[in-house]
Formats: structure tokens, sequence, C-alpha cells
């Protein structure tokens, strides 16, 4: 559904931090994109959803395809209109409009008054607290709210393929399953091919069925998520569980990860 | 007494007018962050159009007033396109020069094509006779403008709260990027607020040429709606209109009231400006400026 091909990503002519990243989401699965911080995975993201354009960041090689079609260097507007969402990091709600206009303008794009008004019924459904909290100001709910809002939203503009970035961004653990238990369910129900880009891993590669790990803007390793849940290297700098199954602390794992880096 | 109650009505009509003004001053900087320091000049320019149609055309009111919103659209597109638009993402005082440049140039067109005199609607635009108001007379043209100006600022009030255009616009001013990956066309929304103040300003600068007569004095105006916006918070529409109102009538209470009691003379042009002073050092974000939701 969606091919990335060797992109490299610049950001204000000079600095480069994509070089040379390809990935793929096949429909109406759920894609994982993992890695460490700085490691480009929101870039990524960005040049798929063209907001690189509104941060000064260009794809200056290779190609992004969605459906068959081109799609870098087209307009934020246009992609949206083609059916791909992309859900900000941190959340990114709309503060100063409460709930139902922030669902609304997720729904920008779409002209059709009795499909919107159905879904909005059913991101209610999928988000109950969010129907309790309607009228409210989205600024004064709370972060996990504020979360399923922009989630909300985003299915508001019935995407075909939904680009998140790390919807569990500074959620308490119970509010995170909570919020992943949907995503899934939204995939399921909705049919909606997901691209998710996780710190999160272990819960990441739970969800989803395919995931990439990248490292200073490249995909290092990739494999059905059954696979790389059991690769050791996996296991060890993301999963944080050594051989013998315990957990290591992120020292040791830094000092590992040094080492590595050095022998290479 | 009545001298006082002539003061707050004349203060409330001018006040209203500040009110239109200054909505289209913090529309443009709610949507594009841009402080337009060429409103005045747009206000002026509406205000020449119409003079031109009127006046020198012969062209019946309602159709020359439809004809300066038309031209108000049209000139502001050209701006925003020409003029805004190339400074997207520049440093913000780059843009404010480049909107003082603007005035300038507006202000030398109107003054090579119009001159530098006085000039009057003829026919007026509302008829001159005065009708009594609880026993106070009060000319028509008063209650017209403040009439239009309400009329117009709740119908503002509306589309920004159920209009789908009205609606993205508010998403859009609190931040372009976001607004950008719902898939709303954030240049063109840029470029509705440029309309939107254009024709607010020429509707403001034909009310006021109505009451005061047409000069070039008229570009003045729009630096006297900053206090009215400043005092709202440059950010809140509702606040843009409340705090015209209030400088409108302190302007006219005190100059009234220093004029007859100790003969003092324009102090007309520069009470806003105390005001906004006295109002920045007690609340400095305005009235009703927010500078980010606080979460308790
Ligand atoms: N607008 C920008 N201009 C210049 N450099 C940028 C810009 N945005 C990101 N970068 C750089 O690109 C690199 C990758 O950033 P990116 O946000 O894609 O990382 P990430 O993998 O999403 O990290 P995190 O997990 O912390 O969100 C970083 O080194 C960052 O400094
Ligand atoms: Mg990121």
């Amino acid at each position: 559904m969606l091919t990335v091909n060797n992109i490299e990503v610049v950001y204000s002519d000079v600095i480069l931090v994509l070089k040379g990243l390809s990935l793929s989401c096949a429909e109406g699965k759920i894609t994982t994109l993992l890695g460490a911080n700085g490691a480009g995975k929101s870039t990524t993201l960005k040049a798929i959803s063209g907001l690189l354009k509104s941060e000064e960041g260009e794809v200056t090689e290779g190609t992004i395809e969605f459906m068959g079609q081109k799609i870098n260097g087209k307009d934020p507007e246009k992609i949206v209109r083609m059916g791909i969402f992309q859900v900000m990091e941190g959340r990114r709600v709309f503060e100063d409009l409460d709930v139902v206009e922030n669902l609304r303008c997720g729904a920008y794009t779409r002209s059709d008054r009795a499909g919107v008004k159905r879904d909005m019924d059913l991101v209610f459904d999928y988000f109950p607290r969010l129907k309790d909290r309607r009228h409210q100001l989205s600024g004064y709910l709370s972060g996990g709210e504020q979360q399923m809002l922009a989630i909300g939203r985003a299915l508001m503009a019935r995407p075909k393929l939904l680009l998140l970035d790390e919807p569990s961004l500074g959620l308490a653990p119970m509010l995170v399953k909570e919020i992943f238990r949907i995503i899934q369910k939204i995939n399921e129900e909705e049919k909606t091919t997901i691209l998710l880009v996780e710190q999160n891993a272990s819960l990441a590669l739970q969800v989803a069925t395919f995931g990439y790990i990248m490292e200073m803007g490249k995909v290092v390793l990739d494999g059905p998520c059954e696979k790389l849940r059991e690769n050791p290297d996996v296991r060890e700098f993301y999963l944080g569980i050594g051989e013998g199954g315990t957990k290591r602390s992120f020292k040791n794992a830094k000092h590992y990860k040094r080492r590595k880096r050095w022998l290479s | 007494m009545e001298f006082y109650i002539q003061l707050v009505i004349s203060g409330l009509v001018l006040g209203s007018i500040y009110a239109l003004v200054a909505l289209g001053l913090a529309i443009i900087f709610k949507s594009t962050s841009v402080v337009n320091f060429a409103q005045g000049e747009l206000l002026m320019f509406g205000a020449y159009f119409c003079f031109a149609m009127v006046v020198q055309y012969k062209v019946p009111w309602f159709w020359a007033f439809l004809l300066t919103l038309v031209f108000s659209v049209l000139l502001a597109l050209l701006v925003e396109r020409l003029v805004l638009r190339p400074m997207i993402g520049e440093p913000v005082i780059s843009i404010i020069m480049v909107t003082i440049g603007l005035s300038s140039v507006l202000r030398s067109i109107v003054t090579a094509v119009w001159g530098t005199q006085i000039q009057v609607y003829e026919p007026p635009l509302f008829p001159e006779t005065t009708v009594n108001v609880m026993g106070i007379p009060i000319s028509q043209v008063y209650l017209w403008s403040f009439g239009l100006s309400a009329v117009l600022l709740a119908l503002f009030g509306v589309f920004f709260k159920f209009s789908k255009a009205g609606v993205a616009m508010r998403a859009t001013a609190f931040s372009n990027q976001v607004a950008l990956s719902m898939g709303i066309p954030v240049k063109n929304i840029f470029a509705l607020a440029w309309c939107i103040a254009s024709v607010v300003s020429a509707i403001g600068g034909i009310l006021i040429g109505s009451i005061n007569g047409i000069n070039i004095q008229l570009g003045y105006f729009g630096l006297k709606v900053f206090p009215a916006v400043i005092l709202g918070g440059l950010d809140s529409i509702l606040g843009a209109a409340l705090g015209g109102l209030i400088v409108g009538v302190l302007e006219n209470l005190s100059d009234g009231v220093l004029k007859s009691a100790f003969g003092l003379q324009g102090i007309k042009e520069v009470a806003p400006f105390v005001f906004l002073v006295i109002i920045l050092m007690i609340k400095p974000y305005g009235l009703f400026g927010k500078k980010e939701i606080e979460r308790v």
C-alpha cells in the first residue's frame, strides 16, 4: 500500500537526517517503526505526510509511493485527501477549540455531512470519555484524553493509512494499554492500515505484524514482529531483556551498545 | 448630564467602529502572526474608493457599497499574494517592516489620486436628521453606524463559532502545522484572514468617513485601533471587540471632561495610548488575551 524507497531527507539544505531509508506497509496491517531518540522516526512520518515542508525539510533522493502514486513533493492537503493522516508526536490538539470542534477539523477535507456525523458517533463509541467532555476546551483535557482526541480526530478523516507518532508518550502504563487496545480495534474494525512509531517497543511488537528498527536515519533490522521479539539484539536493546530473561539496567545496555559500535 | 450621555453615546459609536477594525487586526494576527501596520491604510483606501464611486462616478449607494467590498477583497488578495506570502517564515521584524512599507505605499497612492483635501460623501449614506431616543437627540448616522457594526460583529461571532471555515481559521490560529496536518489549506486561510480584515476596515472607513469626512488622517485610525486590540489581547477576537468599545467610550469621555474642565485640547488623540500603557501595566496580556492554557 505504501512503499518508501531509499529516501534521503535534508533539513534546511544541510542537515542530512534520513540516509537511504526504505520501508513498506501492507494493506490492512499494523506496521511498526522503532528506534532510539533522534533516529529519524518522526522525520520519516513527516516525509510521508508532506509536513516536512513546514519545517524546511525536503526529500532529496528516493520516492514515496502510495497506492501506486508517487506522493513525495505533494502538499500535505493533497496527501490528506488521498487518505493519509498523521497524528503528530505530543498530541497537538487545538487547545482553544472544544472537543467537537477539534473533531470537525479532522473532517475538514470531507463534505458528506451524514458520514461525518456518523463518524463522530463512532469516535465517541471508541472513546466514551470524550463524549462526556464534548463541549470542554481541549486544552483542559488530561494528557490521555488529549491523545484520545488526537486519534479520534484522525479517524474523522476516514484515512486509509494512519500514521501514529508515539501515542504512548507521557501516559501512565494503564492508559497506554488502553490506547493500544483501541488502536488494534480500529485496525480490525475499520480496516485502517497503520504505521506506528513507538518508544514502547514491547507493546508495539505485540500489536503490529511487521516491524522496522532504525538507527541514525537507516533501517538496520526488519522482519515479522514475532521474529523481532525473538531476536537477541532487539531483546537486549529495545526490550531490555538479557540472555537470562532478566531485565538489564539501562546503564549496561548503553555500555554494550557503545562497545558494539566501536567494534564494528 | 445630557452632555455626558452624549459623550458616552458618541463614544460607543466610535468604539463600535474601532471594534470592527480591531477585529480585522486581531484576525490577521491570530491566524498569520503578522501585526498589520497597514490596517488604517486599508480603511482609508476603502473609504476613498467608495468616495470615488459615490461622488465622482455617481454610483448609487447600494452598488457603491458592494463595489467597495469587492474592491477591498481584491486589494487584500493582491497584498497577501504579492507582499505577504513571499514573507512567510521570515523574522517577525521583517514582516512588520513590510506592512509599514505597505502602509506608505497605500498612503501615497491615495494622496496621488485624491489629494489631501477633506472630502465628504454626497449624497450622504444615512439621513442627516436626528431622532430622539429617550429625550436625547441622536444623529441618525450614529445609530446606523452603531447598528451596522454590531450586526457585523455578531455575524463574525457566529462565523467563527459555527462555520467550517471559521473553525478552521481558529484551528490555524492555534497552530499552522497542525492545521496543515488536517488537510486545512493554510495559505487560503491566510488569504481569507486578509480579506476579512480588509472588508471590515473598508466598512469602518465608510462609517467613520460618513461621520467625520474623508481625508488622509483616516490612516491614523489604524494606529488608534492598536490600544483597542491590545486592551482586548492581541489574540482574542471577542476581546478586540470589547476593547474597541471601551477605548471609544473612554476616549470620548476623557476628551470631553478635560476640555470642559481645563480647556485642554487634543486629548482624543493621545487618550487611547495612555489607557493602553495603564492597562498593560496591570494586565500584560490584555484583559482577555491569554498566553497559553494552563492546566490546574
Ligand atoms: N526541523 C528540523 N530541523 C533540523 N533538524 C531537525 C529538525 N527536526 C528534526 N531534526 C533532527 O533530525 C533528527 C531526527 O529527528 P526525529 O524527530 O525524526 O527523531 P525521532 O526518531 O522522532 O526521535 P524521538 O524518538 O526523540 O521523537 C534529530 O537529530 C533532530 O535533531
Ligand atoms: Mg519523534
